[in-house]
């Protein structure tokens, strides 16, 4: 049965989805950790300098991913869309207030000397970095949990509902999972003293995120019904997730950097898969009823529509993975914070590849 | 039922706000992303100095402009869905495709090489530095189409049908909703307008510089450009704009008739010059000066011809989609239109002029052209914002012409209160945001061009390097 609806446009779509959300977690996970650690980890401003320094050319092409994810919610599941971003209403509103304040801090920080310039934009960064990797947790846990949704598939709820203790939950591990995926991230494209405070942040970082995602993982197996097939894989998967994050930092503290990374990134998408194969084939779990919970089929667009995106998505994303994975071999030098002032954060040259 | 009201008129503020903020960068980001990229590929061929400094100053200035750009367009798109849930729900189906292929083919295009341009030109060859500035400009312009097709459906919708069992709009066709009449004519435009934008820019930084006789050869270069820039660009958005109303007549007859104040059927139609209209709901004009035939020239090349009236257009709206006010405010919309045009051709006038002193080589020295080429830099905004107004009020009721009414579209489960927040809430930010930015943008006037060494000579790569 549910293999059968998986290979459907719907299916097919909410997978890609799921792809452009594990796509932007990743990439803007360690991008919110980095923003988040940047007051701790650098020191001062050669530091700092260094450590904004590894997502500055990336940041923004990272982003694109959480527009082409709503972009494409919106064309294929309009009404799914529509429902969760107004039912979501002031969360939506909070996170682009910190995109906002986050994406213009990054780059005007640097575009005045005083320190009292640098610290407000360097604040901004970490309020900016912080409040949406929390917020997204919000999301994402209300979207299973469920909220009150009414039969004509409008949110009913209040504040309240949305900042239940789950949601919380679903926050700080967000907040969490992306500090210590953005510290491990750290330690690969830095070097020096910088890199060793990444280092001490990724192993303080560790235990707190694991035992977060399973704590919600145990949640979620508890308030979930019976035991199908469905749940057995949202179940492995998530078991994968929790061992590469274990096992990450057991590669960091070997300073395996690159394979660190890897596992932190890989556990990023294997919380992401397990979350939308435990979704499926709900898009948005209602509270009041399960009759009123969102599908994949009732909120999805006409067949005429999937099929003309569904081409355009196969010709265009493949381009868009060629040359922004160019820019991260561009960009594959570590950075050191150097004291000296009027040079360059990333200046440095290159030492040790990534990877 | 009041309450409702508020939501929808708070979120048309919402909306209007939040989206004139946002078109004040976007046209900065299309012209000036065009205008760097033709220095840097002037500096590619001729390895001269001037366009090595040029590029690094204006390109300083539209790295600012582009961050305001880039966060406050996320708004948009999320701002469907907050506000706009129910025309979410019944135009997603056409409407929200054009938004996924702009992230896709576009922004992404856009947003991964600004970080190659900027933080690139030591890790890169020369060429490959200079693709990469055309690639954001590219991106930058092909993201204009794909929203602009959005926008034009809305306008003009093609390419679909009337789902009879849901009463959605389903796509039937994307070629006919991206080559849409509309959108090639608004397309170009927008891009014309934009080139203006970063003419005056350009022009007024430039004038500022030579008031002070500050790098004066560099500056008389940079003015002479902008210069090119403001006369094309000027007389393409004029002639495409001239295009548009023509296509418009046809198309969205009471957005037109509005823009001219004609209340009545005319035959031949004369163009209004000055009119007084009452506000709200008005069947004539109070005052008006016209000139006899022109109306009917300007739509359609004939000094005879007829033109629809809104009080005739109001009747046959009634009479095929039911009682109601089919008529926009026509103050608004005649007002917008007016200033629209009037700043264009200002602007035409103002570049011959420019012109004219740059063959008789006295534009750096003629003071009075120089001071009075700094305040215009405001007018471009002005121009770009009456032509949205025109555009957007002038389509009203409707939200999807003739299709959906604004009326019916927006979210029924966001409060008033919550609006009323969240308006606050991003006028606060935005003025905080409009006042930093604009206080960078005078400071990196204020510091004008660095100083080129031997080694940024030799390279280029060392100056190029946009980023610290």
């Amino acid at each position: 049965m549910l293999a059968t609806t998986f290979i459907s446009l719907q299916g097919f779509w909410f997978a890609l989805l799921g792809v452009l959300w594990a796509g932007f977690f990743v990439l803007e996970g360690f991008d919110f950790g980095v923003g988040m650690l940047m007051r701790f980890i650098g020191r001062d401003d050669g530091e700092r300098k260094a450590v904004i320094g590894t997502i500055e050319p990336v940041w923004d092409g990272n982003e694109v991913w959480l527009i082409v994810a709503g972009g494409a919610t919106f064309a294929a599941f309009p009404s799914w869309y529509a429902t969760l971003f107004s039912g979501y209403y002031i969360v939506f509103f909070l996170i682009l207030l910190g995109l906002i304040f986050r994406g213009v801090a990054i780059e005007y920080r640097a575009r005045r000397e005083e320190q009292r310039w640098r610290s407000a934009w360097e604040i901004a960064i970490l309020l900016g970095s912080a409040v949406p990797a929390f917020l997204w947790g919000v999301v994402f846990a209300n979207v299973i949990h469920g909220v009150p949704i009414s039969s004509s598939g409008e949110f009913t709820g209040g504040l309240l509902d949305l900042f239940g203790g789950y949601a919380i939950l679903g926050g700080f591990v967000s907040l969490t999972l992306f500090a210590f995926h953005g510290a491990v991230f750290l330690t690969l494209r830095t070097k020096g003293k910088v890199r060793e405070r990444a280092k001490l942040a990724a192993t303080l970082l560790a235990l707190p995120a694991l035992s977060l995602v399973i704590v919600i993982f145990n949640r979620s197996a508890a308030a979930s019904g019976a035991v199908d097939g469905k749940w057995i894989a949202a179940a492995v998967l998530a078991g994968i997730a929790g061992l590469l994050l274990a096992l990450s930092l057991g590669l960091a503290r070997r300073d395996r950097d690159g394979f660190a990374f890897a596992a932190t990134a890989l556990a990023v998408c294997s919380t992401v898969a397990s979350f939308f194969v435990g979704l499926y084939p709900s898009v948005l779990v209602s509270s009041t009823s399960a009759a009123n919970n969102l599908t994949a089929f009732s909120t999805s667009s006409s067949h005429h529509t999937l099929w003309v995106m569904t081409i355009v998505a196969l010709i265009f994303t493949p381009v868009v993975l060629v040359y922004q994975g160019w820019t991260y071999w561009v960009f594959r030098a570590r950075l050191r914070g150097d004291p000296l002032p009027g040079t360059t954060g990333s200046g440095g040259t290159s030492s040790r590849s990534s990877g | 039922m009041t309450v409702a009201v508020t939501t929808l008129e708070l979120s048309r503020w919402q909306f209007a706000t939040t989206i004139i903020f946002h078109f004040i960068f976007v046209p900065i980001t299309i012209g000036m992303g065009l205008f760097v990229a033709s220095l840097q590929t002037a500096w590619y061929f001729t390895r001269s100095d001037r366009y090595l400094r040029l590029t690094h100053f204006f390109g300083q200035i539209f790295l600012v402009n582009i961050a305001l750009g880039v966060v406050t367009g996320i708004v948009q798109e999320f701002q469907f869905g907050m506000n706009w849930a129910t025309y979410s729900r019944l135009v997603g189906d056409v409407f929200g495709a054009p938004l996924a292929i702009e992230g896709l083919l576009a922004f992404f295009l856009e947003s991964v090489f600004i970080g190659l341009w900027v933080f690139g030109a030591d890790r890169l060859s020369p060429r490959l530095h200079l693709l990469t500035i055309w690639a954001v400009a590219v991106g930058s312009v092909l993201s204009a189409y794909v929203i602009l097709a959005a926008n034009s459906w809305m306008q003009h919708p093609v390419g679909y049908r009337i789902n009879p069992v849901s009463h959605r709009a389903e796509m039937t066709s994307l070629w006919a909703i991206m080559t849409n009449g509309i959108l090639l004519e608004g397309f170009a435009h927008v891009i014309s307008a934009a080139i203006v934008t970063a003419g005056v820019l350009v022009l007024a930084i430039a004038a500022y510089h030579l008031i002070r006789r500050r790098e004066v050869e560099l500056f008389t270069h940079a003015a002479r450009l902008s210069l090119v820039f403001l006369l094309v660009g000027g007389a393409s958005t004029i002639a495409w704009g001239h295009f548009q109303g023509q296509l418009l007549v046809r198309e969205q007859p009471m957005k037109m008739a509005a823009a001219e104040a004609l209340f009545t059927t005319e035959k031949p139609a004369s163009v209004s010059l000055f009119a007084i209209t009452p506000w709200s709901n008005p069947s004539k004009n109070d005052f008006n000066i016209t000139v006899p035939h022109l109306l009917s020239f300007l739509n359609d090349w004939n000094w005879n011809s007829k033109a629809v009236g809104m009080n005739e257009l109001q009747s046959e709206y009634a009479a095929e989609y039911g009682a109601g006010n089919y008529k926009p405010n026509v103050p608004v919309t005649y007002w917008s239109f007016r200033i629209m045009t009037g700043v264009g051709f200002l602007f035409l006038g103002w570049a011959a002029l420019g012109l004219l002193l740059v063959r008789r080589r006295r534009l750096e020295s003629t003071r009075l052209y120089l001071l009075g080429s700094i305040p215009l830099v405001l007018l471009p905004f002005v121009a770009n914002t009456t032509g949205w107004l025109l555009t957007e009020m002038g389509r009203q009721p409707w939200i999807v012409n003739e299709v959906f009414k604004t009326s019916d579209a927006f979210s029924h489960s966001v409060s008033v209160a919550w609006v009323a927040f969240t308006l606050g809430g991003f006028i606060l930010v935005y003025s905080v945001l409009a006042l930093v930015e604009t206080g960078l943008v005078l400071h990196i006037v204020r510091g004008g061009p660095v100083p080129v060494s031997k080694e940024d000579r030799e390279e280029g790569g060392k100056l190029l390097r946009m980023g610290y």
